[in-house]
């Protein structure tokens, strides 16, 4: 019998973990432990209408009305420091120790920085607090250099397009995205970036960042000196995995993240991982797979809240498949599936046009489906993959 | 009002968007005869996507975007992450023409709370 819950993490993981508890009919002790002082809020505004200004910090709030049930004791702009999992015990900063029956992990990821000290006007974006820092320096006119072309890149670019600052984004693959997207879907979103007046250097490394009080370039590895106003570092992020080094806990030495079987159990009895922090067995790709995709955090949480109570797991379907979004240049980019390199990749529509949907197939089976702005046939797709993953052997 | 077109042009089970002050989403339910017409506003609350574009599943609308779900009846949301129901509209079948009678402008953010830090 669980009588007393901690969730590490406050944000769209620990929340959703919070109401699957509740949902599920958990009436015990709930705790959440956040290392920010903001109650939970929405994180993919932040690179989007958040940072452009149409979007007001209010509506980033992810509590309402409906939460008031939840009755979760918050311990926000408090750090978890430790984990004793034997004791089942959270060790926060500043010495306090929370027990607990059990405990789910949804400290997230942080933002991957440059080495060494960096001068003012350098940024990362991952909390609200540093998207409110950088949208005060996206002044017209200001001259903004992007390290690192993936999504959060591409974002940043766009808004600040909007705002009518001069961008340019360095990238040191031939192809930003291919990882993720596959080198023929990749070239069509970088398109995206040219045809708004956004400099994209590909295949070229940074040297650092120049300036001393304040930035004033960005020097490449052939010696070229790009000026700038403002730069912002988005080279990916790391899970927040650091407080358990001493806890015992198995991380997966690929993807860093918690290791947990597919109901987000870890090795450890009553100790659970969910969100960008976790790096589960996913039935989908075969693999274990760390995603730090919003609607992964919106809906693990209920795997792991059933696995918690001992109770059936109930899977949607949809949440089989991987699914993320970007918004980039007035374009609407949707990914679900899971591609791997040597995917066939089947193009509908007008790659040209900014207007088109990619299936990816594997031994002639759909595995993925991209699309810019056809969210109808992408809906279809989605829950036709989603149908595959679901349907008996 | 405000003329959508005709009926025969909205296949059942399928949606058609129209612009008015706002861009409106007019579906064509399957009810198993002729098929019912609701209205809502096109725009999800949540944020920005077309609900004409999303999947409709009964009286349910699920965004193309992060699958928020509104009814079509009342606009309600069934459910994170959607906070604020859609505005419903009036439709009006006269003739084989769909027409709309268009609600009151939405106050936004309604729904919204603070939370108490501990």
């Amino acid at each position: 019998m669980t009588a007393s819950v901690t969730v590490v993490g406050a944000s769209l993981a620990g929340l959703s973990t919070a109401r699957a508890l509740r949902e599920q009919g958990y009436a015990g002790r709930l705790t959440i432990v956040g290392d920010e002082l903001h109650p939970p809020y929405d994180r993919p505004p932040l690179s989007k209408d958040y940072l452009a200004g149409t979007t007001s910090r209010a509506e980033l709030d992810l509590l309402t009305t409906d939460d008031d049930g939840l009755a979760v004791d918050w311990r926000l702009g408090r750090t978890a420091v430790g984990l004793d999992t034997a004791a089942r015990t959270v060790l926060l900063d500043g010495g306090e120790r929370v027990v607990s029956d059990a405990v789910v992990i949804a400290t997230g990821a942080r933002a991957r920085r440059l080495p060494g000290p960096t001068p003012a006007g350098v940024h990362t974006v991952r909390t609200v607090d540093d998207a409110t820092a950088l949208r005060a320096e996206l002044v017209p006119g200001a001259r903004l250099v992007l390290i690192g072309g993936g999504f959060i890149g591409a974002e940043i670019a766009s808004t600040a397009r909007t705002l009518g600052v001069d961008v340019t984004v360095v990238e040191a693959l031939p192809v930003p995205l291919a990882g993720p997207l596959g080198a023929e879907v990749a070239q069509a979103c970088a398109g995206l970036h040219g045809d708004h007046g956004v400099a994209l250097l590909v295949g070229i490394g940074v040297e650092r960042v120049l300036g001393d009080d304040r930035v004033r370039a960005v020097r490449l590895a052939d010696g070229c000196e790009l000026p700038a106003d403002v730069v912002v570092v988005g080279i990916g992020a790391t899970p927040c995995v650091g407080w358990l080094a001493d806890s015992g806990l198995a991380l997966d030495p690929v993807t860093g993240g918690v290791r947990t079987d597919a109901h987000c159990a870890t090795d450890v009895p009553g100790v659970l991982a969910v969100g960008d922090c976790a790096s589960p067995y996913r039935r989908y790709a075969d693999r274990p797979l760390r995603l730090e995709h919003w609607t992964n955090a919106l809906k693990q949480p209920a795997t792991a809240a059933a696995t918690l109570l001992g109770r059936p797991a109930t899977v949607s379907a949809d949440h089989e498949v991987p699914y993320f979004w970007s918004d980039q240049y007035e374009s609407r980019l949707q990914f679900a599936g899971h591609q791997v390199a040597g995917d066939e990749v089947e193009i509908e529509g007008d790659v040209d046009a900014r207007d088109f949907l990619a299936v990816y197939r594997r031994a002639g089976e759909p595995v993925a489906v991209f699309a810019m702005n056809r969210p109808r046939p992408f809906g279809k797709w989605r829950r036709e993959l989603a149908a595959r993953a679901t349907a008996p052997v | 009002m405000i003329p959508v077109g005709a009926l025969a042009d909205i296949p059942v089970g399928e949606a058609i968007r129209v612009q008015a002050d706002v861009p409106i989403a007019v579906f064509r339910v399957d009810d198993g005869a002729e098929g019912t017409v609701y209205a809502i506003d096109d725009t999800c609350t949540h944020q920005k996507a077309s609900l004409a574009d999303g999947w409709l599943d009964g009286c349910m609308v699920e965004c193309p975007l992060h699958a928020a779900c509104f009814d079509l009846r009342t606009g309600l949301p069934d459910g994170p992450p959607a906070k604020v129901p859609v505005r419903t509209h009036q439709v009006v079948v006269s003739d084989g023409m769909v027409y709309l009678k268009l609600a009151e402008p939405a106050e936004l953010g309604a729904g919204t709370r603070e939370v108490e830090v501990a």
